[in-house]
């Protein structure tokens, strides 16, 4: 059985309605504690003070910011490639997840930029990329709202979206040559030297992965929405062309 | 192809708005900054090359729409896709007509709208070259977003919201590096970078449009 | 309840619009995954009763 299979609409609708009371139940055991763990009982940092505590909405809306990017870039490569439905649709179901934790990684690094650097907008390169990315979502989810045809409007977005990947990357680039900025260094690696220390990064770890199964959550409802809406789309269509 | 290259230049000519608008607007906008920002000469030779590139960017804006619109609504897109030309080399011709006709007149009225905010001495040269070498991309990648929106009946604001991201890497290497020339300082990395964004746009993204378009054309 | 100090403001602002556009996004999906179940559902009956 190869992984194509959940292709198929009926079986991915099959499959994903057995593992989404999971996902749901996961997701509310890592990130419900991880939160109230990092929010109640975490130290002051040293040279962030409480406002530390920022971190673990921060990081995991930011990186999942990203990640929802790369992998509504893959499932539009699936769809040019293979046509697929569920592939595209589940990039059309990502796409608002991943203006939210773009938005909600901008304000909450807006917030903790005013008491850490003194202001809450600095043309910093990676806050200069987040508004970027921004931007891109908001044209990807434009092109689809404005186009009526289905198909059409999965052929478009995903050439929107695999040219517009090419730019993004393009312009981290030429904002990282552009201005060179005040954030720190990657807080989570696997070099110690810049590592976060333990007390903070075990319950960022918990959001991390709540923020994960969140988003496989929101996702797997979103998507089973989007094809019932095709299916819909379908049945409507014949019952007009049965009346007329 | 030539021939369809002369037609759609001819077009643009009788047609009158297509490549006096652009130039008129970037007019304005050299106009309009200086009442914004005050008349002092200091801060506006300071700002002159990014004005003029943002300037230039947003006059070629302008007339994205119609590289594909007209044709559409015609029927002519149609005819030309059944024609022995690959999708692709039209794409190019269309974008080529639109730098000949926005693009191009926007770099050689650079230099003289530069002498409206006290552009330095070899800034002239510098915005001339960095625009010769960067609008091909900005209309290389209009005629992309173009062939995205071309089937809309109110395609214009959208295709601002689509193109307008994507311009962003040739803005910043393109004013960076008439900034840095105009003060004299080593501007060659940018400018290569820039170079290579419109090498790259103009191999890469007809074959983009080109499927955008026979989606469209469906 | 705990000290948080000069940055109480900065945080509970931070985490509540982080709250507060989750949940959102939650009702928000929610929501329209019931209704577009209901008018799949009715559409299908109708397609049945069609057939």
């Amino acid at each position: 059985m190869s992984l194509w299979e959940f292709a198929n609409p009926v079986k991915f609708m099959a499959l994903s309605g057995k593992v989404l009371p999971w996902v749901i139940g996961l997701c509310t055991v890592t990130l419900i504690p991880g939160l109230i763990w990092g929010f109640f009982f975490t130290p002051e940092a040293s040279n962030f003070g409480n406002s530390v505590k920022i971190i673990y909405i921060h990081v995991p809306s930011a990186m999942m910011a990203i990640n929802i990017w790369v992998m509504m870039l893959v499932t539009s490569l699936i769809w040019v490639v293979r046509r697929h439905h569920v592939s595209v649709r589940a990039a059309k179901a990502a796409a608002l997840i991943g203006v939210t934790m773009t938005v909600i990684a901008l304000i909450t690094g807006a917030i903790w930029g005013q008491p850490m650097w003194g202001t809450y907008w600095a043309w910093d390169p990676r806050l200069t990329s987040f508004l970027i990315l921004f931007l891109f979502y908001l044209g990807y989810m434009a092109l689809w709202a404005a186009i009526d045809n289905p198909d059409t409007a999965a052929d478009l977005t995903s050439v929107l979206c695999i040219v517009g990947s090419v730019f993004a990357v393009l312009s981290r680039y030429a904002v990282n040559f552009w201005n060179q900025g005040l954030h720190q260094g990657a807080s989570l690696s696997l070099d110690k030297e810049e590592h976060v220390s333990d007390v903070y990064f075990q319950p960022l770890l918990l959001c991390l992965a709540g923020f994960t199964l969140l988003f496989v959550a929101l996702l797997l409802v979103r998507t089973r929405t989007e094809l019932r809406l095709v299916r819909l789309h379908r049945l409507e269509v014949r019952e007009r062309m049965k009346d007329a | 192809m030539i021939a369809l290259l002369v037609r759609d230049l001819r077009l643009a000519m009788r047609a009158g708005g297509g490549f006096g608008l652009g130039l008129a607007f970037f007019l304005i906008v050299s106009t309009l900054v200086p009442f914004g920002v005050g008349p002092e000469a200091k801060i506006l030779s300071r700002i002159a090359p990014g004005i003029l590139w943002v300037g230039a960017l947003l006059a070629c804006l302008l007339s994205l729409d119609r590289i594909f619109q007209l044709d559409f609504e015609d029927g002519s897109l149609d005819l030309l896709a059944t024609a022995p030309i690959p999708m692709e080399g039209i794409v190019t011709v269309k974008a080529l007509a639109h730098w000949l006709v926005t693009g191009l007149p926007l770099t050689l009225a650079a230099p003289l709208l530069g002498m409206l905010m006290n552009l330095e001495r070899p800034g002239h040269f510098w915005i001339f070259l960095t625009l010769l070498i960067g609008t091909p991309a900005l209309s290389m990648i209009g005629a992309f977003g173009a062939a995205l929106t071309v089937g809309l009946k109110r395609g214009g604001l959208l295709l601002s919201l689509l193109v307008l991201p994507l311009y962003i890497p040739t803005l910043i290497f393109g004013a960076e590096a008439a900034t840095r020339g105009t003060a004299g300082l080593p501007a060659s990395t940018p400018l290569l970078m820039m170079a290579g964004i419109t090498a790259g746009s103009i191999a890469l993204l007809p074959f983009a449009a080109a499927a955008a378009l026979r989606v469209n054309l469906r | 309840m705990l000290e948080l100090g000069k940055y109480t403001d900065a945080i509970l602002s931070s985490w509540t619009i982080t709250l507060g556009l989750l949940i959102a996004l939650i009702l928000v999906t929610w929501r329209r995954s019931v209704q577009v179940k209901q008018r799949l559902d009715a559409a299908e009956e109708r397609a049945k009763q069609n057939d």
